[in-house]
């Protein structure tokens, strides 16, 4: 896996990604500069993490989607290019065209950090092949703006092209009220774009995958994707 | 050569905070009546938040050394060395005033104040904690401050990017006109690599880093050393705008510029912005100082002098730079989108220069300007001892489990996961033990050492007896880090007082600094640094005494830290150390009696130092499951949170003969802690307690999924964990407005 993770200013999870990156793949990924304007040579996954670009005192991710780097990433992501972006990095992905759809602000309007549980949706992707469909993972949340939204014929398009990835769910897998922190439409975490290469996802994955620390729930994206690569390699 | 804006009026005096022989002390110092510049300068350098006037003649007192204090108080922060190269750089500040006024960003910016001291020193923050002091929850402003201070705490450090892992949020009356909000700090650094912020050499450039200055925060620090009387509304414009996008890029390009080695000084601009930044560089290397204002980045046109000394805009530096760097300096901040002006130059001088449009507008001796700052030995009195409540005389008002029951769901005991779940506290991924237990527990990098860290007070013990509540809160900082496993190393305290100008209130102050003195000395657990903040008080009623004790320690291996769920039936559970069941100043007494009065219990700090050292022992020997340190609300209260923490029940044997049950269950003795063992192990404890003469007394086992006290109704744990979760959302949603649902 040779990785490329951005870095915007205000971006504040990029230091988390990296280490999951070299944890799970055994290299270190490069870190990109947002006024860059290519990506390094035999970048295989471009990730865009968290946090809080140009301070979001904008919409979310408005800003840094204008960002001079985000043209190569359009262009990677057009050839195929697998990209994940994470809570600032889905608002990001969103903004820039490259998912439909926005992230309002939570439901209760207040920031959110705890631990959620999501339900693996397919397993036949390269983001969730290291799942089983139906499993349910732990993992934690941290945002104000997270509340998923598009239009009723692009909810139905995601549904129907089997789009959703993650849903927040109960510890059961059972779809809940009670359970959708940021009251997101249909439970949606995380979604695919339509060539099925690029990831949006509001949960962070990265912040689970040491058994020393606790539990290992996000790593499974990781070790799928390092799993994907190195087939199509 | 002095321009004289206003003339200097007695009233224009008195408006600036200066008492009439304060002026009087200027005159004398600089021999001619000051300009306008100089007067905001002064009232800038001496008020009570930045001169410590009051109170430096007690902080003398503090101990503050041992062998591993890199830096102890007088500093930006203090700093302690870890081993391995590693230092830790942590500060408590308070930013009572402003949050009061305005609770967003007064609390925004106290994060930001706090985490610009840590970082400053070359440290890269890690942590933030906490400790919070709203009024009733009844009085009409106090759910506003709540979420106000919470979403401003959040705001801030959520976008900064640093972790907010612990703290204290309570509720009483005597903070109705003044809440508190005291902000901790804690970042890592290479122990050969700290920054400081003396200047050195002559000539050298003085540059000015970060965000514009504007005309926020003009004499935040004169306002915070006031008390407030009907008008604090109108203050409102003293208070600062935190901008937590620009801190980040700040730190960025500060930890940059440092690791290129460029930097000989720096300083952040806190209380009292550019004045006081850069008299302390030029009084702290002994140097004078020649600042060009033309120079400065401004937010708005037209600011004058006076304005630019005293703006207290956030997320600024002031550095000196080795001359041959500048360039590579420079260049690095204008990567992060920052401002980067040389605003003047060091001088041999020892003087204060302010030039502005081609004027002189202040030229003070700058070594005096901090050091002839007026220090007072204000008159006190010992708060008088109250008398000791005998277990006696107080009588059950209720069943135990009843009163069990009720006190977990009040104010100050309830679950306060409604603010720290607006904190983001897993950034970073290397929160090992996240809010909710008696210490965070922070992994430095890759582990395996770690911090265990904490922030605690108990002020109506201070209330009570300064004293005995200044000893208590360093003794129960040092138990909650032993809690978890940790050494304890340090700390930083945040004295929260009324007006100092009266006796009984300065009685407090000396009393509970003497109290705090002597339980860092038998602790081996030295003050490093602090903040003090005084006029906590409205219409003359002040704060309940408030000495907010920050504590670091430091675990070898954090997958060794203990955490107080019980973590599965069949487990023994044993209390360690004395219970004579002390009521006096108990939650128990207070909100299940309604009496709110004797004598706190006493911390025997010999005692404190042995049950510790014996605990810390247990965790790190591996013999214990589950380890909880037990204070407000006594036994009963800690059981329930174990039981809560685990989804698993206990039962437990009724209490021993000679000490009233009631008294017993919920008695706030000090030095206790609770663990739990396999049966195994239990013979083994018992004989390392005996030989280290700590009592240990076996209460029962945990089992089934309720809290079942011998001869009482049995608490299911789900519901105890509902009515322990229910109170704080529903006060926020405005569904209760007092102690009960």
């Amino acid at each position: 896996m040779k990785a490329a993770v951005l870095v915007f200013p205000g971006i504040n999870r990029e230091r988390d990604m990296a280490r999951t990156l070299r944890l799970v793949s055994g290299r270190e990924p490069a870190m990109v500069w947002h006024a860059d304007t290519a990506l390094p040579p035999g970048t295989d996954l471009v990730v865009v993490p968290g946090g809080f670009s140009y301070g979001d005192y904008l919409r979310c991710g408005a800003i840094a989607a204008r960002a001079p780097i985000m043209d190569a990433v359009r262009a990677f992501a057009d050839k195929g290019g697998l990209v994940l972006g994470v809570c600032n990095g889905f608002q990001i992905l969103c903004e820039s065209g490259l998912l439909p759809g926005v992230l309002m602000r939570n439901q209760n309007l207040r920031f959110i950090c705890r631990d959620v549980y999501l339900r693996v949706e397919r397993s036949d992707t390269p983001f969730t092949r290291g799942y089983n469909a139906g499993q349910v993972i732990r993992v934690p949340v941290a945002h104000g703006e997270g509340n998923y939204i598009a239009d009723g014929e692009t909810i139905a398009r995601l549904e129907g092209e089997g789009r959703v990835l993650f849903r927040y769910a109960s510890p059961d897998g059972l779809l809940d009220p009670d359970w959708n922190h940021n009251g997101a439409i249909n439970g949606i975490a995380g979604i695919l774009g339509e060539r099925g290469n690029v990831l949006g996802m509001m949960p962070h994955p990265e912040n689970h995958v040491e058994a020393s620390m606790g539990r290992t729930d996000g790593r499974g994206l990781f070790a799928g994707l390092v799993d994907h690569l190195a087939q199509a390699a | 050569m002095l321009r004289n804006e206003p003339a200097i009026t007695p009233d224009l005096i008195a408006d600036h905070g200066l008492k009439p022989d304060e002026y009087e002390r200027i005159l004398k110092l600089i021999g001619r009546a000051p300009s306008f510049t100089e007067l905001g300068i002064f009232s800038a350098m001496w008020n009570e938040h930045c001169s410590y006037k009051s109170s430096k003649v007690h902080l003398r007192g503090l101990p503050t050394k041992a062998p591993w204090v890199i830096q102890g108080p007088g500093e930006n922060a203090g700093v302690i060395d870890i081993g391995d190269g590693l230092a830790v750089v942590f500060k408590m500040e308070s930013h009572n005033h402003p949050s009061y006024i305005e609770p967003y960003q007064g609390a925004a910016t106290g994060v930001g104040g706090i985490l610009r001291d840590v970082f400053t020193m070359g440290a890269r923050p890690i942590a933030c904690l906490n400790a919070l002091s709203f009024g009733d929850p009844r009085h009409p402003k106090t759910r506003h401050l709540v979420s106000g201070v919470v979403a401003g705490i959040g705001g801030y450090g959520n976008s900064f990017g640093v972790p907010t892992v612990g703290g204290q949020v309570r509720f009483h009356a005597r903070y109705d006109g003044n809440c508190l909000v005291n902000a901790m700090a804690v970042g890592i650094a290479q122990a050969d690599k700290i920054f400081y912020s003396a200047a050195s050499g002559v000539g050298m450039p003085i540059v000015y880093l970060g965000s514009k200055t504007g005309r926020d925060g003009i004499h935040g620090a004169t306002m915070a050393s006031a008390e407030f009387g009907a008008d604090a509304e109108e203050k409102r414009p003293t208070v600062q705008v935190g901008d937590p996008f620009s801190e980040k890029l700040l730190l960025e390009a500060c930890l940059e510029i440092m690791a290129k080695d460029c930097v000989i000084a720096i300083q952040d601009m806190g209380a009292a912005g550019l004045t006081s930044s850069a008299v302390e560089m030029g009084a702290k290397g002994n140097l004078g100082i020649d600042l060009d204002l033309d120079a400065v980045p401004c937010r708005e046109e037209g600011m004058s002098a006076y304005e630019m000394m005293l703006s207290e805009s956030q997320e600024r530096m002031l550095m000196v730079l080795k001359p041959e760097k500048e360039a590579e300096a420079e260049a690095i901040f204008r990567k992060w989108g920052l401002d980067f002006a040389v605003v003047g130059r060091t001088t041999p001088s020892m003087r204060f220069v302010v030039r502005h449009g081609g004027n002189v507008m202040a030229d003070l001796p700058i070594k005096e300007l901090g050091d002839e700052a007026p220090v007072y030995r204000r008159p006190f009195v010992d708060t008088v001892k109250p008398h000791t409540i005998r277990t006696a005389d107080v009588t059950a008002p209720v069943a135990l489990a009843d009163a069990l029951e009720t006190l977990i769901a009040t104010p100050d005991l309830c679950s306060k996961r409604w603010v720290w779940e607006q904190y983001d506290h897993v950034i970073l991924g290397n929160t090992v033990q996240r809010p909710g237990g008696d210490a965070a527990v922070v992994r430095i990098e890759e582990g395996p050492k770690a911090l265990a860290l904490t922030a605690d007070v108990t002020p109506r013990y201070c209330e009570a007896d300064p004293f005995e509540g200044g000893k208590q809160a360093v003794a129960e900082a040092w138990r909650n880090i032993t809690a978890v496993g940790g050494r304890p190393l340090a700390i930083t305290d945040n004295l929260n007082f009324g007006n100092p100008e009266r006796p009984e209130i300065m009685g407090q102050l000396v009393g509970c600094i003497r109290g705090i003195a002597a339980a860092c000395e038998a602790l081996a657990f030295p003050v490093v640094s602090g903040n003090v903040s005084l006029y906590n008080e409205t219409n003359g009623r002040a704060i309940l005494p408030t000495p907010t004790i920050g504590g670091v320690g430091v675990l070898p291996d954090f997958t060794k830290s203990a955490t107080l769920a019980f973590k599965a039936a069949g487990e023994v559970v044993l209390l360690v150390g004395e219970t004579v069941g002390w009521l006096g100043q108990s939650l128990y007494l207070r909100d299940i009696c309604g009496r709110e009065e004797g004598a706190p219990p006493p911390v025997d700090l010999a005692v404190e130092r042995r049950n510790g050292d014996f605990v810390r022992k247990l965790i790190d020997d591996g013999i214990v499951t589950a380890v909880h340190d037990l204070s407000d609300g006594g036994l009963a209260v800690a059981l329930a949170e174990m039981a809560m923490a685990g989804r698993v029940g206990a039962r437990l044997d009724g209490a021993p003969d000679g000490v009233p049950p009631h008294a017993f269950w919920f008695g706030e003795d000090q030095a206790r802690y609770l663990v739990t063992a396999k049966t195994a192990d239990v013979e083994a404890i018992l004989a390392g307690a005996r030989s280290a003469g700590v009592p240990v007394m076996r209460l029962g086992t945990t089992a089934g999924d309720a809290l079942a006290i011998a001869g009482e109704r049995a608490l299911p744990v789900a519901a105890l964990i509902t009515r322990f979760e229910a109170w704080l959302p529903a006060y926020m949603a405005g569904r209760t407005d007092n102690g009960s649902l």
